[in-house]
């Protein structure tokens, strides 16, 4: 295992580390509340010649991923970092990235989608793309945030399917924390070096990319995009045991904290899940058997590995830190229920939205909801939905 | 470049294509890469070109080609660009290439004015060629910001009150010229040693560089499909669409022998049927006085003896 120096960095600039040492290619990039410090930062690289990278300042969010994807075409390893409305402008040709399997990064720093206008965290920007053939890993902190830069450019390249990894906005993005990187030499030795297969500047085999594809193909290949992000999984899942042995931090498509007997599970993303932990170990010491799954992996979805884990549970409580706005539940709900149908587990599970646009999650939230679990548990009738520290 | 090097040649925009009988979308194609060779990245907006030339598994394009929507081929092909100056700065790649995006006038002048207004204040080293059919073809003949004025579209239809489009087009050509860049120049279907030469000369340019050529449409215009290009070159006789290049700022333009009154180029087409009725007398009056005054502005550009070009 390589040894790692100890620093302070924000989650932005643990984003901004980690791609100074993938040394892109190109980086295209637009700045955006709160993600605009990853390119401004990585920006200063390229002024003072530290990576390689053909900075592209674009003049719009839909002009990045455009650009990305031409130069991804051609055959770079290529980054972005977007937000929010960023997100939602590019939101276009982040589907068309995919369809055309290109293993683009992205660094999403999640905030709130207008309207009203806010700039602080929530996932419904993430979610939004939820379904546009993209891998989406959470993080949960600045280390993770690191962590899983790295490994999405390994993921991407092998799995050829574009990843975006993503931090909560302001909280993970602007908040100083202890983290430990690798050293430049072990870093780079981690991600490789890009061979790509097919590319636009290959003269020797003249491509046409992005051809009109009518009834007769456009379903094989929507097919093929499936079933790449199906087999991105097993991928996921060597990346992470390979950077296991590189830097010692352990990965997989999802983490539990004290589920081995834990009768009672939150399942919560990002920074919550951090808070979270805080709560389950002020409860266990009380003897309590609460526990978390913090789902990493949320594209693609690891349905019967959570189904697996949560079954010796009495009730899970689902925190979601955006809302479908569909007339039922959030968007991690929808899927952990189908989760648990696909299973044949039928448990007491209770929807929380929470944390929308910013607004603070408090730890005695989330002492109320393992209280909330123990009394559904005992038969209690709740509603399926809360939105929890709203104003009525 | 002469018809004996250019027989010789591989076509690079190859035929079978899906394109209408008599499209000039095609011919720009075709003579833009003659003109520009093998050593070529194409990019296409969503349109015309890109749809009748690129139906999987089949494709026209003997150089690299790739296709993303509709309003960013001018970002794209800045990112094809960015890497290819990525790998040279690494000394990863050592060929000559040259980065052309295609467009048509609604992929152009206006969804997708943003991001070529961006990739040509950035300075990458692209050509742009806008295919110029002045409507939006491919959804079946819209109004768009190149519209002339009068013409029979079917978002601002000729009907009885109202007489096809009321405004006046855009002048994209002018509006590139005002970004400083090294190469503008409007070239029209019709003239290939025209186009041809202007996108040799172009591609010669390091920078941005953008070429507008009007592109009759034989479905859109509604003419017969064998005058495609003797409708091209009226629109330059007639100074609806005068042949000229502005090269660092100045000036060059190849002036008819004679200017053709625009009667001439409107009565070839169906798309201003209707204003040959004697209450539209106005309208044609108000057409002819707006080319008219473009021409003089136009003429007032060029340097009085224009400079030798090297």
């Amino acid at each position: 295992m390589a040894k790692q120096d100890i620093v302070a960095r924000t989650g932005n600039e643990a984003m901004a580390e980690a791609m100074r040492q993938i040394n892109p290619d190109v980086v295209a990039a637009y700045p955006i509340t709160p993600a605009t410090e990853v390119v401004q930062i990585f920006a200063s690289y390229v002024a003072d010649g530290l990576v390689d990278t053909e900075f592209v300042p674009v003049e719009s969010e839909h002009s990045a991923m455009s650009a990305c994807i031409g130069s991804s075409a051609a055959g770079g390893r290529v980054m972005t970092g977007t937000s929010s409305q960023g997100l939602a402008l590019m939101a276009e040709m982040v589907y068309i990235a995919a369809g055309l399997r290109l293993p683009i990064i992205l660094a999403d720093v999640n905030r709130a989608l207008s309207s009203p206008i806010n700039i602080h965290c929530d996932h419904s920007d993430t979610m939004m793309v939820r379904d546009s053939g993209w891998v989406q890993i959470f993080s949960e902190n600045a280390q993770e945030a690191y962590d899983n830069m790295l490994q999405a450019v390994r993921i991407a390249e092998t799995a050829r399917i574009p990843v975006m990894v993503t931090t909560d906005g302001f909280i993970i993005s602007h908040g100083m924390e202890r983290i430990e990187i690798l050293d430049d030499a072990t870093a780079k030795a981690f991600v490789g070096v890009y061979k790509p297969k097919d590319y636009l500047l290959n003269f020797d085999r003249v491509l046409t990319l992005g051809a009109i594809d009518l009834q007769d193909y456009y379903f094989e290949h929507r097919m093929q995009l499936a079933e790449a992000m199906k087999n991105s999984k097993s991928v996921i899942m060597d990346v992470a045991k390979d950077y296991s042995k590189t830097a010692g931090r352990n990965y997989g498509l999802f983490e539990l904290y004290k589920m081995e007997d834990a009768k009672f599970a939150i399942i919560a993303m990002g920074s919550t899940a951090g808070t979270t932990k805080f709560v389950i170990d002020g409860l266990r010491a009380k003897g309590l058997k609460v526990g978390l799954l913090k789902p990493r992996v949320f594209r693609p979805f690891p349905k019967d590995e959570i189904a697996a884990a949560l079954k010796g549970l009495d009730a899970v409580a689902v925190m979601d830190r955006s809302d479908a706005v569909n007339g039922h539940e959030g968007p991690l709900a929808v899927e952990i229920k189908a989760a648990l149908y696909d299973n044949g587990l039928n448990k007491p599970l209770i929807n929380y939205i929470y944390g929308l646009g910013g607004r603070e999650i408090k730890t005695e939230e989330i002492e109320s909801i393992y209280s909330d679990l123990s009394e559904i548990a005992k038969g209690k009738k709740m509603d399926r939905v809360t939105y929890l520290g709203v104003r009525e | 470049m002469n018809v004996k090097e250019v027989v010789k040649q591989k076509e690079l925009f190859t035929g079978g294509h899906r394109a209408c009988a008599g499209c000039g979308a095609a011919i720009v194609a075709r003579q833009v890469l003659m003109a520009a060779g093998p050593n070529t990245v194409v990019v296409s907006a969503t349109g015309c070109l890109e749809v009748v030339s690129t139906i999987f598994p089949y494709t026209a394009w003997n150089v690299p080609f790739l296709h993303s929507a509709f309003e960013n081929s001018g970002a794209t092909i800045c990112g094809v660009e960015a890497l290819y100056k990525s790998w040279m700065r690494q000394g990863k790649y050592n060929k000559k290439v040259n980065f052309i995006a295609f467009g048509g006038d609604g992929g152009t002048y206006d969804i997708g004015l943003q991001s070529l207004s961006g990739a040509m204040e950035r300075g990458h080293n692209i050509l742009y060629v806008c295919y110029n059919n002045e409507a939006y073809m491919n959804t079946g003949v819209q109004r768009s910001g190149a519209t002339p004025m009068g013409a029979d579209t079917t978002t601002a239809p000729a009907g009885k009150v109202r007489q096809g489009k009321e405004q006046f087009r855009k002048d994209l050509t002018e509006i590139m010229v005002a970004h400083k860049i090294p190469y503008v120049a409007q070239a029209v279907v019709g003239n290939w040693r025209d186009l041809t030469s202007k996108v040799e000369k172009a591609l010669a340019i390091e920078g941005p560089k953008f070429i507008n050529v009007l592109q009759p449409c034989r479905l859109g215009w509604s003419y017969k499909p064998e005058t495609t290009c003797e409708i091209g070159r009226l629109a330059a006789e007639t100074c609806v669409w005068p042949l000229y290049e502005v090269t660092n700022g100045v000036y060059k333009i190849s002036k008819p022998r004679e200017k053709k009154p625009v009667l001439e180029w409107l009565q070839q087409q169906g798309r201003f049927r209707h204003l040959s009725k004697p209450e539209n007398k106005p309208i044609l009056d108000a057409i002819q006085a707006n080319i008219d005054s473009n021409w003089q502005t136009l003429l007032a550009k060029e340097p009085p003896q224009a400079p030798k070009q090297p």
